[in-house]
């Protein structure tokens, strides 16, 4: 993920329902977003949960993915807070194949990153890690001539930072209206063949 | 009093105002139809197939801009739903859908007739939900009818497990509120957009209204008439705008587009300013995207923010219900004249009249339906399948009434006439109703011919009886090198024979001369009628822009054989 400029943070509050991330994955499926992460799980506020996306697309895409985002009846607000400042993160576990000779090697790349070693075994050690993808990008990088034998990335969560008016993500909202008049990279519109 | 679920259920169909529903029974469902029966103050029109219960609910909505109503049983029942949903969706129609489903015990193992009906509609309703608890059940109802009307409506289904239907017994309470906190549909339009949108058409010089279907649905029809008047804008009007603005208004110039006449598409391409009414841009519409309306700025009111930049990019968009953003809007818009834009027009009208028909001894479809929009003089419900009958009716009929034009646009659903049309009479019993079909598509939901005699429903059927798939054929022609594979029908029932067997009266027209006795003989003629028009074969649809490309390849009926 990293720095690329196509990649969209996008947080949504949605109603604790049955079926609720099967219609968002419906959406983005059948109206061809691709989604690069997805997080999910509990709010500060009984019965609703956070979701953050990181959307592959360009600003035409991710309006689109955001409006119809918003019209589902469960999601209650959907913020695109890529253009905000915000703070995000990541966790990591990665397991790695160790021996006698490689261990303390590890340990001191592990250290460095401010990773914590959560379990040792007599080939392998889990490595947990949290941070921007950028960080854990580069702990991978370092990790994988030792051999990474698993590897599970929770996906990126985001909230955007505090002001003086004690703003939240949500207060962010989307931009129904677009830019009017400015040219705009827009995929879809203009280059499709005919049906 | 505690009542079942079933009971729940109609009790709460009663409290949202519904008097008629369209369905027909089978095993999961039929706790409901036990407890129908004994409210007689819902009719229960029983189809033959349920994809007519929906497409009638479909038909019924749009005639009269209530919620319509249909229900089925779970697995087969609901999947044969699902073409009448999607074009519920595709076309922004209220309706709301009650599926039985297998019991919650059985959820999950293959039952019998069990499907997942909320997971196979998903992408094609507003809404659906699936109630798993007797408690939750009215306000899944009232909830359903709310988001149905409200905002862009759209179809929403309610899937009912069994022994929800007939299981616990409790209290019926009413919700008194709608408690959907990610649910808000926009009101009036922003100021700040209206006036960006007023400075715009009071700087433009060859400004169009392009009306869609969010001014049927919104009933702006005076609002429309009464903005286009003061500036003098000409209206282009979308497949489903058709009926939305008089076509003897001297601002009225027709349906652009793929099939549309090609002044209509030459005024939109000529314009300086689109000023887009409740229409989505439908490639049908746009034609190729990059050359589309090239000089004009665009306008865009719409109720669904999404449909902003969607297609089209828009210069300024108005989000709101239509009806109350022209109402703010034409009090800001300065009295103009615009003569030389109107001459234009005018002139592209006579240099480009699409309308005519050439003579000819034979009898060609169009001639038809202009018939019928003389001797019915524009006053009937016109309900059409797809294909060319479609656009030669879209054409031809000329409208008197708002809201009287009823057609599968967006999802382009061939066997809509014939249901559609039983639920446009049920809704506008005061109103004759055609239901006009090509043989293709009178054959996919013919079988409803027994709703229409059993209930009673005196719609009028007509066919254009040309023996092949006619726009495919015609497709074929134009693009496949003649190849007319699998589009000929060689094997057609003789359709008077079809409706006799029926008990309705059929009538074969063959010649030009038996056209207009026929359409009268229809009208007079109490109870449903078939008309077996054996039209000329091989007729093209004109004018054509085929698909992906822009006016500047618009194909038209060759001038030599047209008269004037």
């Amino acid at each position: 993920m990293g720095k690329n400029v196509n990649y969209h943070t996008i947080t949504a509050l949605v109603e604790d329902k049955p079926g609720v991330l099967a219609r968002v994955a419906g959406l983005f499926r059948r109206r061809g977003f691709n989604i690069a992460s997805l997080a999910v799980g509990q709010s500060e506020q009984p019965g609703l949960s956070r979701m953050v996306f990181v959307v592959d697309g360009d600003q035409y895409t991710v309006d689109q993915a955001t409006k119809q985002l918003d019209k589902l009846i469960e999601i209650v607000r959907v913020s695109d807070i890529t253009h905000e400042e915000m703070v995000s993160r990541e966790l990591a576990m990665i397991k790695v194949r160790t021996t006698s000779s490689t261990r303390a090697e590890i340990i001191e790349v592990v250290q460095l990153f401010r990773a914590n070693v959560v379990d040792v075994g007599s080939q392998t050690l889990v490595i947990e890690v949290t941070g921007e993808e950028e960080k854990i990008n580069a702990l991978i990088n370092l990790l994988e001539p030792f051999g990474i034998l698993e590897m599970m990335r929770t996906g990126r969560v985001a909230m955007v930072r505090g002001q003086a008016d004690g703003r939240v993500s949500d207060s962010i909202g989307i931009d129904f209206y677009g830019d009017y008049g400015k040219e705009l990279e827009m995929s879809a519109p203009g280059s499709y063949e005919g049906v | 009093m505690e009542l079942t679920g079933a009971e729940i259920v109609c009790e709460s169909l009663i409290k949202e105002g519904v008097d008629v529903l369209f369905g027909l029974p089978g095993g999961a469902v039929l706790p409901f139809y036990g407890a129908l029966s004994k409210y007689s103050q819902l009719r229960h029109i029983l189809v033959r197939h349920e994809q007519a219960a929906v497409m009638a609910a479909d038909g019924y909505a749009r005639v009269t801009g209530k919620v319509g109503v249909c229900c089925a049983t779970s697995g087969p029942g609901a999947t044969n739903l699902v073409t009448g949903i999607a074009g519920a969706q595709m076309d922004s129609v209220p309706i709301v859908v009650i599926t039985g489903q297998v019991p919650r015990p059985a959820i999950g193992r293959d039952a019998f007739q069990e499907t997942d009906v909320t997971g196979i509609t998903s992408p094609v309703t507003k809404h659906n939900i699936l109630v798993m608890d007797v408690r939750d059940l009215p306000r899944a109802i009232k909830e359903a009818f709310h988001i149905a009307r409200t905002g862009r409506p759209g179809p929403v289904l309610v899937d009912i497990p069994k022994d929800i239907l007939f299981g616990e017994k409790i209290e019926f309470e009413w919700p008194d509120d709608i408690n959907l906190p990610g649910y808000n549909p926009p009101g009036a339009a922003d100021e700040d957009q209206i006036s960006r949108a007023a400075g715009l058409i009071n700087n433009a010089k060859r400004p169009i209204v392009l009306a869609g279907h969010g001014v049927v649905i919104s009933h702006a029809f005076a609002e429309l008439q009464e903005f286009v008047e003061k500036a003098q804008i000409p209206v282009v009007t979308t497949l489903l705008g058709i009926s939305s603005f008089a076509p003897d208004h001297l601002l009225h110039v027709g349906m652009p587009g793929m099939h549309g006449l090609a002044y209509a598409s030459l005024a939109l391409d000529q314009s300086d300013l689109v000023i887009s009414l409740g229409a989505r841009f439908d490639d049908r519409v746009t034609g190729r995207l990059s050359a589309f309306a090239p000089q004009a700025k665009t306008i865009h009111f719409d109720i669904d923010p999404s449909e902003f930049n969607k297609n089209v990019r828009a210069n300024v968009a108005v989000l709101g219900d239509l009806k109350l953003s022209l109402q703010a809007l034409t009090p800001q818009i300065n009295r103009e004249v615009h003569v030389e834009w109107l001459n234009t027009i005018e002139n592209l009208k006579s240099e480009h009249p699409s309308l005519k028909i050439r003579e000819s001894d034979e009898l060609l479809p169009q001639y038809v339906l202009q018939q019928l929009s003389e001797v019915t003089r524009g006053e009937s419900v016109v309900v059409t399948g797809v294909g060319q009958h479609q656009m030669w009716a879209a054409q031809h009929y000329r409208f008197k009434e708002p809201n009287t034009w009823l057609t599968s646009g967006g999802l382009g659903a061939m066997g809509f006439e014939v249901p559609a049309a039983l639920g446009a009479k049920v809704g506008r019993p005061d109103k004759t109703v055609w239901s006009i079909a090509g043989d293709g598509g009178f054959q996919m939901t013919m079988c409803d011919l027994a709703t229409a005699v059993e209930s009673q429903i005196d719609v009028k059927f007509a066919i254009l009886n040309n023996g092949v798939l006619g726009m495919v054929h015609q497709w074929q022609e134009f693009f496949y090198d003649k190849d007319f594979f699998a589009t000929e029908y060689s094997g057609n029932p003789d359709f008077v024979k079809i409706a006799e067997a029926y008990g309705i009266k059929g009538i074969r027209v063959t010649d030009k001369a038996q056209v207009v006795g026929a359409i009268r003989e229809a009208m007079e003629t109490p109870g449903p009628v078939l008309l077996d028009f054996i039209v000329k074969p091989d007729e093209p649809v004109y004018p054509m822009i085929p698909a992906g490309e822009s006016v500047n390849e618009m194909m038209e009926e060759p001038i030599t054989e047209r008269v004037s």
